[in-house]
């Protein structure tokens, strides 16, 4: 009661100092001294407040030292933005990436040929169902939304995200992926809301860009684990990543989670729409290795550019994943591949998700190369470039380009003096 | 009386009408009209392909008219943006000349499609049926696909034999909890 009114008085007292003009410094360490409590030993030290705005209020920011931020990919490549304003593709700082949710702010970004990004009203955007179906269906978002919803951690990955050894850090060679929380509706309700013709095998999922940009994916996909989805990370889409509504089609290639979807057409084959040909390839083999996305993983610390202050204990960290299923193990290597060790999972491992994990070390001072290995619950191993190409029954040279998306094991190297570098090169 | 109520709860569930999938009834049913006109899906057999027709003479107009050489030059060479015109000849196998769409296409609706929905860069989805059909018809006919007067419309494109002919891989049917390739690659 006496402290609630002091506490009051002080708030008064702060106005009134603020209103003179005094420093925000100053301001800090009255209200420090004006405690009614003894001062916590080192609190006179205490850092200078940040003030609270109208905006900081109303929708927070991280700290002004927290400078984490995206880059274009590849470096050198494609800017974005470009002189036009528009964006083509954007990797994700893995390197600071703790945990496994992605904030949405920092969610690699990637269109088919450097999109505008609509600027959609959610109010007249519709979401139309058509095709071999018994009954079409249009959705404003609140119909959508009233759907039974479902809410599920799920990876993107860019078909880009390949590792070659002309990259610096796990940002270049690794950045074009990401994990978020979705929420929206399974695609098998809508379709069993529409009823499924017998002929039925493909869908179309169109988006409504200035291209419409469209994918042709298999109707089994659609009733296994589809998603339409309108939330990302407890609020809704963001514009970059489809605003208002998207599809996820969970371990896919990232090309395949049309964003602005406006339309889902079904139909009797691959109906060979916009993107569908960049996947055709002489070889089904190598088009199988471009759909669902294989095992993955690799250490964001130590990575590619970071130095290591001394010889010491050290959590090696990583990421791992699997288009298909959750990961079973992820393996640690620090001798350069001689003995692999069983890494701990740090999170709980979900179908098509990243999975943190950990493994502890301690540096002996020496220069070596660390790798780590993922296997997921279908018993799919991460396999190593030599493995990849000696399946081929190619030469493996170093910039070999494995078929398909790559998911071979990513090398970093540890120098002597600690410095982090690419494996590969 | 609980025991009752659980009874009859229990016999509901068992009934043919719980073991159906619900109906929601949210949202409406679009009319034809409305979907024809955002159907913009041209697949293999053409059926949605509007009426029109064009021919490659027509074509090469409407590709110095509307500036598609400003970005892929002239005749679809020498431009920034992707080229259009096939440098290589006949004799080459098909996987290794250039990629290019009015080319390597399994489907000239493909080529439609494309240009339909995705061009002119900035002006996308402007052009009418007949610049459309002229064209697919201009850059198949400069990549020597089909001769320059042959009309292409709604019963003719379709039926454009491609030189890739059968000559690429058919995607496997996909199956959840299932490897990409089995014994991939061990």
């Amino acid at each position: 009661m006496d402290s609630k009114r002091t506490n009051r008085r002080e708030l008064l007292k702060g106005g009134a100092a603020l209103a003179g003009g005094v420093t925000l410094g100053e301001l800090a360490a009255s209200q420090a001294q004006a405690h009614d409590h003894p001062m916590t030993p080192g609190s006179e030290n205490a850092s200078p407040m940040i003030l609270g705005s109208k905006e900081l209020v109303e929708y927070g920011q991280r700290s002004r030292y927290v400078t984490s931020v995206r880059i274009q990919h590849p470096p050198g490549g494609r800017p974005s933005p470009d002189l036009f304003g528009k964006v083509f593709h954007v990797a994700s700082p893995l390197q600071d990436s703790v945990g496994v949710i992605t904030p949405s702010s920092l969610h690699y970004v990637a269109t088919t040929r450097g999109s505008y990004m609509p600027d959609i009203d959610p109010k007249l955007h519709t979401l139309t169902i058509h095709g071999l179906v018994d009954q079409p269906l249009t959705l404003t978002m609140d119909d959508l939304k009233r759907f039974p919803s479902v809410t599920r951690l799920h990876f993107i990955e860019c078909a880009g995200n390949r590792h070659t050894p002309q990259q610096k850090t796990v940002q270049e060679t690794h950045g074009m992926t990401s994990c978020a929380e979705w929420t929206g509706v399974p695609l098998s309700t809508l379709l069993k809301e529409c009823g499924l013709k017998g002929s039925a095998t493909w869908f179309v999922a169109e988006g409504a860009e200035e291209v419409k940009g469209a994918s042709s994916m298999p109707i089994s996909k659609a009733m296994d684990d589809c998603l339409i989805a309108y939330g990302m990370n407890g609020e809704a889409l963001r514009p970059q990543q489809g605003f208002p509504v998207r599809i996820i089609p969970p371990g896919f290639e990232g090309i395949f989670h049309t964003k602005y979807l406006r339309r889902i057409k079904v139909v009797d084959r691959y109906y060979m729409n916009y993107n569908d040909f960049g996947h055709l390839r002489p070889d089904p083999k190598e088009l199988a290795l471009s759909e669902q996305i294989g095992p993955k993983s690799v250490i964001t610390y130590p990575s590619g550019g970071q130095q290591l202050p001394g010889r010491g204990f050290y959590e090696i960290s990583g990421l791992a994943w699997s288009g298909g299923g959750a990961i079973r193990t992820v393996e640690v290597s620090t001798d350069g591949g001689k003995k692999w060790n069983l890494a701990e999972l740090k999170t709980t491992p979900q179908r098509m998700a990243h999975v943190r994990f950990g493994y502890p070390w301690t540096w002996d001072g020496n220069a070596t190369e660390i790798l780590s290995r993922a296997t997921d619950e279908i018993g799919q191993v991460q396999a190593l470039r030599e493995q990849i190409a000696q399946w081929w029954n190619v030469p493996v040279e170093r910039n070999y380009r494995v078929p398909g998306l790559d998911n071979s094991v990513m090398p970093w190297k540890i120098a002597k003096d600690g410095g982090v570098t690419n494996g590969l090169a | 009386m609980g025991s009752l109520r659980l009874v009859t709860i229990l016999l509901f569930l068992g009934s043919p009408a719980f073991a159906q999938s619900p109906t929601y009834g949210v949202g409406r049913t679009p009319t034809a009209e409305e979907i024809r006109r955002m159907d913009i899906s041209i697949g293999p057999t053409g059926e949605e392909l509007p009426p029109g027709r064009g021919t490659a003479k027509e074509g090469a107009q409407v590709f110095e008219q509307k500036g598609c050489i400003a970005c892929h030059g002239p005749a679809g060479l020498g431009g920034m943006a992707p080229e259009l015109q096939s440098k290589k000849g006949h004799d080459v196998p098909i996987w290794k000349r250039e990629r290019i769409l009015p080319l390597r296409s399994p489907f000239a609706t493909t080529v439609w499609d494309y240009i339909n929905r995705g061009m002119p860069a900035g002006n996308e989805g402007t052009l009418t049926a007949n610049e459309v059909y002229s064209l697919t018809a201009y850059l198949l006919f400069v990549n020597k696909v089909i001769p320059e007067d042959e009309v292409l419309d709604q019963q003719s494109l379709p039926k454009v034999k491609m030189p890739i002919g059968d000559d690429y891989g058919k995607l496997h049917e996909w199956k959840p909890n299932t490897p990409r390739l089995e014994g991939y690659p061990y």
